[in-house]
């Protein structure tokens, strides 16, 4: 799936202050590409993210996917957009903590209205090497573990676009790399378009591209040498 | 340290989170205070309302003038006195004589209460000024009739001859006595030694009535009380309206019933809603707790820390609720108007300090165990938040919540028997909940394959976290339960109370109808178009053996029994039993055997099988006991202590007696009867009744009032519970969104989960209240009990509309906030 992001920009009112968090984005990233958002803290990445995402709507410009813009699709249309088409992976796992791991990877699908729900999720566990902690709570897990069901979740809609935040910020150096990793066979399997925010170095030169954001504008974008 | 607390404490203020649980304990602690200020207040106003009927507060009744010390230490003390001496005697007009019940009073009588007078007989009476002035009478309209005179007419009394001023319609301290067959003549003190009806050995009630001011000081007359009792010589009883009036008595124990059922009601209620609260706040505090460990506070001194700050809320929350409670007993009274018509007392200082004790005792105890997690939060958590929160604290900071609980409970109800049903029920709930829940949401995966996506989402939501549905339904059914008993219960039950002296009940009396006026009577009366006429036989009787033994008055220690011994019993005899009658023991049969009410076999002693001995003037009557019954002596309608065969009573002397309703503007028909058949006597307890009637308007207002403020903590509670879970649902329906779930099919999810839960918690609760209704109805109050299906109606109904109305309003916010902000929530 093709991403078009054109003259993206995010403002918001603090008082009589508008601070503007992102400002005149524009890339495009092509079916299958790997794109790591890069650039220290408070520098926009994971606004960029949100707005690609149609979690949140942009003050100015537009976000394509395949031509389609999310501005022109209603919060629910931008719903079964990500629900049809996308994949997430967050710094802090975002799973629930009263589901087991199971249930968590059973969300996506049962919200597709897959019967075949449990089936599903049990073959994504077992890619993710958790089949054995199917039954567990989020806070039975090691953190590793918590990001590899967030993994299998994300991929169990087949996704054609992944979007990760930070997904090694909350993880050791060997947990990440080993997350990291997964990840990246994951999506090699499945061709999907992946866009990493992080500020790991390594992880961001195993992507294609990557483009740097510093105070909410693109400073650089370039091919992984 | 304290400096430190307190500090935290004004942050987290200013963070809202603090603003939260000071709310719900301060709304807790605001409805407790209420109902303790209003509770006091009412009962005292109840108290005072009551003593009219004895016209006094405190009444000391003798058989000989009683020593003037007791009347000085009353006047000593502030307190008004006034005194009566009654006795029966013959009143002479002309020809014709009469016993009459003659009571001589002072001036200042009576001293609570009014005396109602008429210009001639069945006109419209008024409130009297004083008391018939000397030489003057005030007599009945039985007087009337039986000497056939009229006001300004002069009867004989004793040694004087005295003019007849006023009918006296009205007299509270008789009034509820109306089995008093003798006509009244009320005339002043001051005459009464010229009357030299008073003699060494006459049989003469003497009542020294003692008061306290405009505004009842029950503080004065109970040291009176307490002063008096050790010094009552033999023949002296001191006795306040409980003493006097049985049928009061049981409006003014049940009016306290209901009163403890609502603050009991509160109590558990609060204690839900703190709960609650101090779940959602203490879970908030993992991460500052770890903080704070991480920069070197120990477990110790960060227990102390917390401790102090969430004691100082209860204080805050106790002074604030204390406040809120006043006024809103203030408003309470304000709406109240006229309804109290004698005027409320102000309110003790009691209920404030109770109200400060109670707000720092529900959040501490109900924070102990959130606080025990709290101390073993580790400091890692400051790296690692997935390491959650610590499991459940120790069972005694567990148990310290359901100590104070049960120990408000008790101390609320003040009567053990309705703190353990009321308890008994609610625990039964819990238990029974927890089970039925589980139980319930055991097939749902199965239901929910067979439903829309939505819908099944809904449904999955509340079987994967069955334990905290367990705890939700939990709350909410106990929400529930508590709107259900203050609605629907406790209407079925005032009206039970009500219906017992409701318009309609009989409201006059005729006696002395002799056996061969009955058949003419009757016509008489139904030719009025009176309904309802029944004419029972009555014989005068003295107990004289109850089996082996002879009925002796100094067997007996209570003054009751000595009493009851001494008097003549009415006997009676009828087909079958009136419906306020129920047999308690044995088997009633009109043909044999004797029955006896139940209350007047225990006070003599009398069991099933003993054989009864009667004198009636000479003439023997025995029988065996066949059965006892239970009489509702506040129906108002003709009963008997004792009821025996219609042959046996054929052979006694016997005249007949009647009761019906006539509305007051129909008093002709009774002038009418009493032209008819001269003899006959007509009672008029109309007074009693619309008086009685009055107080229980009154004392239903006040209860109402009352329950509302319960039911808004009951919403409370309902609204916690729904709150409780909004943090985890906003992040819940953030993901939900975010991996593609539209805003309906969210809706129809949360509707479906709802749903579910509103039905199910709906379900228990309608349960346990039907539970609770037999339960109080039948053991508490003693009332008639017929099952009410609408309980059920209304509580699956109510659960479902509350539970889905108040949660999707509660979470439309949710649903409306970007995905976004919804995932970046802590």
């Amino acid at each position: 799936m093709r991403i078009d992001i054109e003259n993206l920009g995010k403002s918001v009112q603090i008082g009589q202050e508008t601070l503007t968090i992102l400002a005149d984005v524009s890339f495009s990233v092509n079916s299958g590409e790997t794109v790591a958002i890069v650039g220290s803290s408070g520098s926009g990445k994971s606004t960029l993210l949100g707005l690609i995402a149609g979690l949140d709507i942009p003050s100015v410009g537009q976000v394509r996917l395949d031509g389609v813009a999310l501005s022109d699709l209603d919060e629910d249309g931008r719903a079964a957009l990500r629900g049809r088409s996308m994949g997430f992976v967050f710094q802090s796992f975002q799973l629930l903590p009263g589901l087991t791991a199971l249930e968590n990877v059973m969300l996506p699908l049962e919200l597709a209205g897959r019967k075949d729900a449990v089936e599903v999720a049990g073959e994504h566990l077992a890619r993710v090497g958790l089949s054995a902690r199917a039954r567990h709570r989020p806070t039975q897990l090691s953190g590793g573990e918590q990001q590899r069901v967030a993994l299998a979740r994300a991929f169990a809609v087949s996704p054609r676009i992944l979007l990760a935040d930070e997904p090694t910020g909350n993880l050791d150096a060997h947990t990440g790399a080993q997350i990291i990793q997964l990840m990246f066979e994951l999506n090699r399997a499945r061709g999907a378009s992946l866009i990493i925010v992080t500020h790991d170095v390594a992880l961001a030169s195993r992507c294609g591209r990557q483009i740097h954001l510093d105070g909410g504008r693109v400073v650089a974008a370039a091919e992984t040498p | 340290m304290i400096a430190l607390a307190f500090r935290l404490l004004a942050r987290e203020w200013r963070a809202g989170e603090m603003r939260v649980v000071l709310l719900a304990v301060a709304l807790a602690v605001a409805s407790l205070t209420a109902v303790r200020y209003f509770a006091d207040r009412v009962e005292q106003a109840l108290g005072h309302e009551a003593n009219t009927l004895l016209a006094a507060d405190l009444a000391l009744v003798s058989d000989h003038p009683p020593d003037p010390e007791f009347a000085r230490a009353a006047a000593a003390r502030g307190l008004r006195v006034t005194r009566t001496t009654t006795f029966l005697s013959m009143v002479l007009a002309g020809e014709r004589n009469l016993l009459t019940g003659i009571k001589a009073v002072e001036p200042g009588y009576p001293l609570r209460g009014d005396l109602r007078t008429a210009p001639t007989l069945f006109a419209a009476d008024a409130p009297a000024r004083g008391v018939p002035p000397p030489g003057q009478v005030w007599v009945d309209s039985r007087l009337i009739s039986g000497l056939g005179v009229r006001p300004g007419d002069s009867v004989e009394v004793g040694n004087i001859r005295l003019r007849i001023a006023a009918i006296l319609t009205f007299e509270g301290e008789r009034g509820g006595n109306f089995m008093a067959l003798a006509p009244r003549l009320l005339l002043n003190d001051a005459d009464l030694a010229r009357t030299g009806l008073v003699q060494p050995g006459s049989r003469v009630v003497y009542r020294l009535l003692v008061a306290g001011g405009v505004t009842e000081n029950r503080a004065r007359v109970a040291a009176f009380q307490a002063w008096a009792k050790p010094r009552l010589a033999r023949g002296e009883k001191l006795e306040d309206v409980r003493d006097a009036r049985p049928e009061l008595r049981q409006i003014l124990d049940r009016a306290q019933r209901y009163l403890g059922l609502a603050a009991l009601m509160t109590v558990l209620l609060a204690a839900a809603a703190t709960q609650l609260a101090l779940r959602r706040y203490v879970q908030r505090q993992f991460d500052q707790f770890a903080l704070l460990r991480c920069f070197g506070a120990s477990q110790r001194r960060l227990f102390g820390l917390y401790l102090l700050q969430l004691g100082g809320l209860g204080l805050l929350a106790g002074a604030l609720g204390s406040g809120l409670g006043w006024l809103a007993q203030a408003g309470m009274v304000h709406l109240l108007g006229d309804a109290i018509r004698l005027g409320l007392p102000p309110p003790s200082l009691l209920p404030p300090l109770l109200g400060l004790a109670t707000g720092m005792l529900l959040v501490l105890a109900f924070s102990l165990p959130a606080l025990s997690r709290l101390a073993r939060v580790p400091a890692l958590r400051v790296l690692r938040r997935d390491l959650g929160a610590p499991p459940a604290g120790a069972l005694i900071a567990q148990v310290a919540g359901l100590g104070v609980v049960a120990g408000l409970l008790f101390w609320q109800a003040g009567e053990v028997r309705l703190g353990l049903i009321v308890g008994g029920g609610i625990l039964a709930l819990m238990l029974a909940a927890a089970l039925a829940i589980q139980l319930l949401l055991w097939p749902l995966p199965w239901l929910a394959q067979r439903l829309p996506t939505g819908m099944r989402l809904g449904l999955l939501n509340l079987r994967r976290r069955r334990w905290e549905t367990t705890l939700q339904a939990m709350a909410l059914s106990l929400g529930l339960l508590a709107l259900l008993l203050l609605t629907l219960v406790r209407g079925d039950l005032f009206e039970s109370w009500r219906g017992q002296a409701a318009a309609g009940a009989p409201n006059r009396f005729v006696i002395n109808i002799q056996p061969e006026q009955v058949d003419a009577v009757r016509a008489y009366l139904t030719g009025q178009r009176v309904a309802d006429v029944t004419l029972y036989p009555m014989a005068r009787a003295r107990l004289t053996r109850i089996g082996a033994r002879a009925a002796n008055p100094d067997d007996y220690e209570n003054e009751r029994a000595k009493h009851l011994i001494e008097r003549e019993f009415n006997l009676s005899s009828m087909d079958r039993l009136p419906p306020d009658n129920q047999v308690v023991a044995g088997v009633w049969s009109s043909r044999d055997g004797i029955s006896v009410e139940a209350g007047i076999a225990q006070t003599l002693g009398i069991k099933l099988g003993d054989e009864l001995v009667f004198d009636a003037g000479g003439l023997p009557l025995s029988g065996r006991v066949n059965s006892l019954r239970k009489v509702e002596w506040d129906s108002f309608r003709v009963n008997f202590f004792i009821v025996v065969p219609p042959d046996a009573l054929a052979a006694l002397p016997q005249s007949f007696i009647t009761s019906f309703y006539l509305p007051k503007q129909r008093g002709a028909v009774l002038a009418g009867l009493v032209s008819a058949f001269p003899n006959v006597t007509v009672i008029d307890v109309e007074q009693v009744m619309s008086q009685l009637r009055g107080l229980l308007d009154r004392v239903s207002a006040a209860v109402q009032l009352i329950f509302l403020f319960s039911l808004a903590v009951g919403v409370l509670v309902l609204l916690a519970a729904l709150y409780a879970r909004r943090d985890e649902r906003a992040r819940e329906i953030g993901l939900w969104r975010t991996l593609g779930a539209s805003r309906r099919r969210v809706m129809l999810a949360l509707a479906t989960e709802f749903t579910a839960l509103g039905l199910l918690a709906g379900g228990l609760a309608s349960g346990a209240a039907a539970g609770v209704a037999w339960l109080l109805a039948e053991r508490v109050f003693e009332l008639p009990h017929t099952p009410d299906p609408a309980i059920w109606l209304a509580g699956l109904g109510g659960g479902w509309l509350l539970v889905t109305g108040a949660g999707l309003l509660v979470s439309l916010k949710l649903l409306r906030e970007a995905p976004m902000i919804s995932l970046r929530r802590e």
